[in-house]
């Protein structure tokens, strides 16, 4: 085996990834062509389905009548994106700058919430929001709020909770970045006359942009397929995508539309991921703009 | 005397409870090839930080071009740094990396290609504008280092260890062009190296440093020849001390070795203080036969080791009382004379007293 690597060491790296291949292939690619014929099938649990193509109207049917629940998965997804990243990066800055020796304890209290299961996480929120919850409950009674103000059941709740649990994955990537770039880079940058706004803006945030670029992508795709915060968090008015793909799979059996909905899911999400490439990951972003 | 571009006065910085920098005061005069020699730990880099703006002094004064810029911070003082990792922005191109002082000064357009051009050429990296820095060699990032700072016509020039990251022969190569390009721009260089070839070779005036200050401040044959403290002695080139009882006679300096002999120094070499030494340079001493006569100093002893270096063939000679001294001698003779010195042959070792040199009280122990 060794003897026959080492006259064809191009070998060598197909070797390495065959069991992430054959992982993929196994557990994405045959779930996914299955799902696709799923898709494609008319009929209920009880009489049976029938493949056809003919049956590629689903996707229409579907995209019309859960359109609603998309662009809100989109719009609550976005907008998770955004609260993670305006609130992760000065902590990922301060940790990996400023901390000092508390770098450490601060990197364990932001993945520490991993330690508890996620439900448990999203349940203990439904407490803490409640309506008479320790937070709200006490407000109220000192009238420093109504009656009837409510957080839970909001789309702030959803928001909140899609934000809250994936922080970490957020703050990690930049912080990793931030961490590996030069100080030196910053001090050459103050000698070439930039004040510490502009060697911020040209120097830093630049070369942090690839941990932006990957927290962000692994925020915006978990929450994009987000039916938990959803359902524990939020009310009827906030259904997600998410949501609609578990109830018409686990509820009403509707196995084609659930396909379709996760098929289309799994497109839109590509789509964005690769506009959003082409919008932060070129190299001349930085250069030529004075 | 030209004008004074920088003027520390006084300088000391402490880290928590070090002292890096301990009470500097020298003048930097414009156009100078000023030179801050030393080994590592010495503070040579702390004060360059300071002049750069990037660490502020605990105590004292800097002042450059008789403006007082001692808490001004970097981006506000009119000098640019060369820095030892080169520090390049790895997401710019080599045109936009030495542009980046250019533009934030404010100039635009044309004027900021032209002065990049020029740069370029003088670092001679014409045609390298769309590179990024990862696709540079060392000697090549060196330059735009270089290039980066230059463009910007900076009173003052700061370079911290500019050449260590690069193989010897390029080091020797840039260093002959640094001083080239030093001399066409005509700004004031400061350079930290702890290399005292390179500091003999490029500087105008030279300051060697050890622990927080500088024991001689002086141009490099001065150093070489007059050396005035045991530590300048032994850091730049090699030497002999001779550690005795000090004494005095008429117009020279004499020292007692342990072993009963005596060498002498003129006076005007410099102050023997009450713990100083007579020191003399290897190349200084001659090698004779134990019988021939001789004036000046002299000393008897046996060779212990021979190496040949090609130009000049080094001798360790132990004289009375293990007393130790490095001979060189130029292979002129070597080809003529059959009996070159070999381990075990007596022989006297002799110099003028002139071409000594006398070194005065440790200033640190």
């Amino acid at each position: 085996m060794i003897a026959f690597l080492r006259r064809r060491p191009g070998l060598l790296p197909l070797l390495l990834l065959a069991p992430a291949i054959a992982w993929l292939v196994a557990f994405y690619v045959y779930p996914a062509l299955q799902m696709l014929q799923a898709s494609l099938w008319s009929g209920t649990l009880e009489t049976g389905f029938v493949f056809s193509w003919a049956n590629a109207a689903t996707y229409s049917t579907a995209l019309d009548r859960y359109s609603d629940q998309f662009l809100r998965s989109i719009l609550y997804a976005a907008v998770s994106t955004v609260v993670c990243l305006l609130l992760a990066f000065p902590l990922a800055y301060t940790i990996a700058y400023r901390a000092g020796r508390f770098r450490t304890l601060l990197l364990f209290i932001v993945i520490a919430p991993f330690f508890t299961s996620f439900l448990l996480r999203v349940l203990a929120w439904k407490t803490v929001l409640g309506d008479d919850g320790f937070l709200l409950g006490p407000l109220k009674s000192i009238g420093a709020l109504p009656e009837d103000f409510r957080i839970l059941a909001t789309p702030i709740a959803v928001i909140f909770g899609i934000s809250y649990n994936f922080f970490p994955f957020m703050v990690l990537p930049i912080y990793v970045s931030l961490e590996k770039i030069d100080r030196r880079l910053v001090e050459a940058a103050k000698d070439l006359y930039a004040g510490p706004v502009r060697a911020f803006q040209r120097i830093t945030l630049p070369l942090a942009l690839p941990g932006v670029f990957a927290g962000s992508l692994l925020v915006f795709i978990p929450a994009m397929g987000d039916f938990v915060n959803a359902e524990l968090l939020g009310s009827v008015q906030t259904r997600l995508i998410g949501n609609v793909i578990q109830s018409r799979f686990l509820v009403n059996n509707d196995y084609p539309t659930a396909a379709a909905l996760s098929f289309m899911l799994m497109a839109g999400i590509l789509a964005a991921v690769f506009m959003y490439a082409r919008v932060l990951g070129t190299d001349e972003l930085e250069s030529g703009i004075g | 005397m030209a004008d004074v571009d920088v003027r520390l006065v006084n300088v000391t910085k402490m880290f928590g409870d070090q002292t890096a920098v301990d009470g500097i005061t020298l003048d930097v005069s414009d156009g100078e090839f000023f030179t801050l020699l030393g080994p590592s730990g010495c503070g040579k880099t702390t004060t360059l930080r300071m002049i750069g703006g990037f660490e502020q002094p605990t105590s004292g004064l800097i002042e450059l071009k008789g403006e007082d810029v001692t808490f001004l911070p970097a981006h506000e003082r009119d000098v640019n740094t060369v820095f030892q990792s080169y520090a390049l922005f790895p997401h710019l191109t080599i045109f936009e990396n030495v542009a980046f002082g250019l533009r934030r000064s404010g100039i635009k357009g044309d004027e900021v290609t032209r002065r990049v051009g020029e740069a370029l050429d003088l670092v001679q990296l014409i045609g390298y504008e769309k590179r990024k820095p990862a696709q540079l060699s060392g000697g090549q990032a060196q330059r735009v280092a270089l290039a980066r700072a230059l463009v910007n016509r900076p009173a003052v020039l700061l370079l911290d260890e500019p050449l260590g990251a690069l193989d010897l022969k390029l080091r020797k190569q840039m260093g002959i062009e640094l001083k080239r390009i030093q001399r066409e721009v005509g700004i004031t260089f400061i350079y930290v190296t702890h290399d005292q070839e390179e500091a003999m070779t490029m500087s105008d005036r030279i300051a060697v440093m050890n622990k927080g200050h500088y024991e001689q401040l002086a141009g490099p044959e001065t150093l070489y020849e007059r050396p005035t403290t045991r530590f300048v002695a032994s850091f730049v080139g090699a030497s002999n001390l001779l550690e005795g009882k000090i004494g005095s006679d008429g117009e020279s300096w004499t020292v007692t070795l342990p072993s009963g002999d005596v060498v002498r120094a003129p006076k005007n070499l410099g102050d023997i203080g009450t713990g100083g030494a007579i020191g003399v340079r290897p190349e200084k001493l001659t090698l004779l036969e134990p019988g021939q006569e001789s004036k000046g100093n002299r000393l008897d002893g046996t060779v212990v080791d021979t190496s040949y270096l090609g130009v000049l063939t080094q001798y360790t000679v132990e004289g009375a009382g293990g007393l130790r001294l490095l001979v060189s001698e130029q292979n002129v003779d070597r080809t003529t004379r059959s009996d070159t010195w070999r381990p075990g042959e007596r022989v006297a070792l002799t110099w003028k007293p002139e071409h000594g040199f006398v070194v005065g009280d440790s200033k640190s122990a």
